[in-house]
This record gives structure tokens, C-alpha cells and sequence, in this order.
């Protein structure tokens, strides 16, 4: 006998990261999932953001990684509460780990949450979290050539920065070649090139962020205004 | 690689149609794979065989039916096919576009005794 589905095999972490997206919504709290190879600095760009920040905005983060508490740590040395998942060797976050690790967060007391995926440039596009913004992060090591060959990812987000620019004299980054790729996969992404290191660049992705939350808070503002 | 997840979600939701069916087996998993969704048929198959042991779903077959990734050129509006791994247009050269089809998983049935 055949019996009918017709399922997206996915749906149970759609369904739960609606639900995420519903309660970040309600508590007023503006989410990125912050997604890059291993290494490009995603807990380096999150921590320079925090400094930017932190005077304005109640700033939380959750960090996944497979094993360690190294990056929780790092972002609780700047006075905000961060919490580790350790995903136990999946490759990504899922709607549901993130699910468990808002419990661990006192959400009436946060503005702006970062969700640090678990570096990797292909599983974790397929996995909603809930969040507002998808935030990849590149890094000019990892060469002008990642575009073609991840286009998954580069197509997906929501904002691209490009970290390490302060090595560029050193590499054969080829600034054309990586960019022609970034417009023809994802013409509308917002880009911005950085350096966590000397904090070039840094103050126009904040700047950008900001307007981002402002458009946000007016979306939450029209919502309650057709409720009344 | 994050097929034991999805084989985990997969095997959860056959059992679950197959319970409602009351059936006492399941034979075999119809399911649709797009090309760029990512996902291995082998390592599927390989962990569906562990994770179904001693569950309704043992044995059953698990049949991929590939469906193929369509681009519409962000340039030129061209639909065109993978090739070669890459998503470029055969048109006008341009790089990627808007993914049309082939990142569906999903399952469009099973077979129960």
C-alpha cells in the first residue's frame, strides 16, 4: 500500500525557527545569523561590533561550535551574556539547538542577538534559525575564488563582509575577480570590507547595522499599530 | 555532512504516515532530492541503515529521485541547468541567478505493507 506524504523533510526545523522568529519579534530583539569558514572571524567581527555598541544597545550572543567553550568565552570577557552550544559534531546550528540556548539567556534584557553559526560555508544556508539577517563573513586568505565555489552561501545572505583586508598587500586577492562573482550571486547584498584587526572599515558595517535595526523597529512599530 | 540529521527527520516522519496507516512494515521511501540541495544520497542510505534498525522502517528501500537545479540569469533572464558544477549561463557567461529549482528534499511517499 502506498501511503502519501508529500513532506518537506526539513519542515520540523522550518516550523520550530518560525516559532523562534515569533518570539524574537515579540521581546523586540533584532537577530543575525553570523555564518563563515572557520576562521574568517566571525567572533572577532561580533566582538568589534559589541564594542561599537554596547553604550547603546544590550547586545547577547550564542556561540555554536562542535566542541569548546573558547568563543563564549571570548564574548563574556566583554561584560555580555553569551552562551556555548556545542553541537556535538554537526556541521551547523538548527532551529532547535538555538531553541534550548535562549533559554539560557535573559531575552527581556537583550536588543541584539548574534547567533555565531558553526564555521562552515555549505550546511549552514540550509537551516533556518529564526534569525532577521543572514551575515557571512569572508576573509581575503581564503582567496577571490570562494564566490564560484560556494555560491550556495554567497547567494543566500543578507550581508557580505570581507575581512583581513590588512593582509591584501601580502596576497594575490584579486579585489575584481571576488567582487564580479559577490554581484552576479547576490546582487542586492550590502558589502562591506574590513579589518578586525586594525578596525578599518568596522564603523561603516555598524553604521549600516543600525539602519537595519531602525527599519526593523519600525516593521514591530506598523505590526502593533494594525493590531490596535 | 550533516546527513544524520536529516536521516534522523526523514526516518521520524515515515514512521510517523506509517503509524497512521497502522501499517506493520515499511517497504520502501520515495523521496525527491534536488541537485543543489546538498545532500548525499550514499551517506543517507548509509545512516538510514543504522538509525532504522529495530523500527518499522528496517530494510525498507529508499528510492532518490533526482530533481534537476534551473537558474534564471540575473543578467539576461536565461533559464539554464547546472553544468559542470557551475551556475553559469550559457547566454551571456554571467555567474549565478536566481535558483529556480534544486534545493527541494522532500518525501512524496512510502510504501507499507
Amino acid at each position: 500500500m502506498k501511503v502519501s506524504v508529500v513532506k518537506d523533510i526539513l519542515g520540523a526545523n522550518e516550523q520550530i525557527a518560525l516559532e523562534n522568529r515569533r518570539l524574537f519579534d515579540e521581546k523586540g530583539i533584532f537577530v543575525l545569523n553570523v555564518m563563515a569558514a572557520p576562521g574568517a572571524g566571525k567572533t572577532s567581527l561580533i566582538e568589534r561590533t559589541i564594542e561599537a555598541l554596547r553604550d547603546w544597545l544590550r547586545i547577547g550572543a550564542m556561540d555554536g561550535d562542535v566542541a569548546s567553550s573558547i568563543d563564549a568565552d571570548r564574548l563574556a570577557r566583554l561584560g555580555i551574556p553569551a552562551v556555548q552550544i556545542n553541537t556535538g559534531g554537526a556541521c551547523h546550528l538548527d532551529a532547535n539547538m538555538v531553541r534550548r540556548g535562549l533559554s539560557s539567556l535573559s531575552l527581556e534584557d537583550i536588543d541584539l542577538l548574534f547567533l555565531e553559526n558553526v564555521g562552515n560555508l555549505i550546511c549552514p544556508t540550509g537551516f533556518e534559525l529564526g534569525e532577521h539577517l543572514k551575515v557571512m563573513i569572508s576573509s581575503t586568505p581564503e582567496g577571490d575564488d570562494k564566490p564560484y565555489k560556494y555560491p550556495g552561501m554567497f547567494s543566500a545572505v543578507d550581508v557580505l563582509l570581507l575581512n583581513k583586508i590588512d593582509l591584501m598587500p601580502l596576497l594575490d586577492f584579486d579585489m575584481d575577480t571576488f567582487r564580479r562573482g559577490v554581484e552576479a550571486l547576490n546582487p542586492k547584498v550590502a558589502f562591506f570590507p574590513v579589518s578586525c584587526k586594525t578596525g578599518e572599515g568596522v564603523q561603516a558595517w555598524v553604521e549600516w547595522l543600525l539602519a537595519q535595526r531602525v527599519r526593523r523597529l519600525q516593521v514591530w512599530h506598523s505590526a502593533l499599530e494594525a493590531e490596535r | 555532512m550533516h546527513e544524520l540529521a536529516i536521516t534522523q527527520s526523514m526516518l521520524s516522519l515515515a514512521l510517523e504516515y506509517a503509524e497512521q496507516a497502522s501499517a506493520q512494515r515499511i517497504t520502501r521511501i520515495n523521496l525527491v532530492v534536488g541537485e543543489i540541495a546538498g545532500i548525499v544520497d550514499e551517506s543517507v542510505q548509509f545512516y538510514f541503515d543504522l538509525i532504522s534498525q529495530g523500527t518499522l522502517a528496517e530494510g525498507a528501500l529508499l528510492s532518490f529521485r533526482k530533481l534537476p537545479a534551473r537558474f534564471r540569469c540575473s543578467a539576461c533572464g536565461q533559464e539554464f541547468p547546472l553544468r559542470d558544477g557551475n551556475w553559469i549561463c550559457p547566454a551571456c557567461q554571467g555567474l549565478g541567478g536566481q535558483v529556480i529549482s534544486g534545493r527541494e528534499f522532500t518525501m512524496e511517499s512510502i510504501e507499507v505493507e
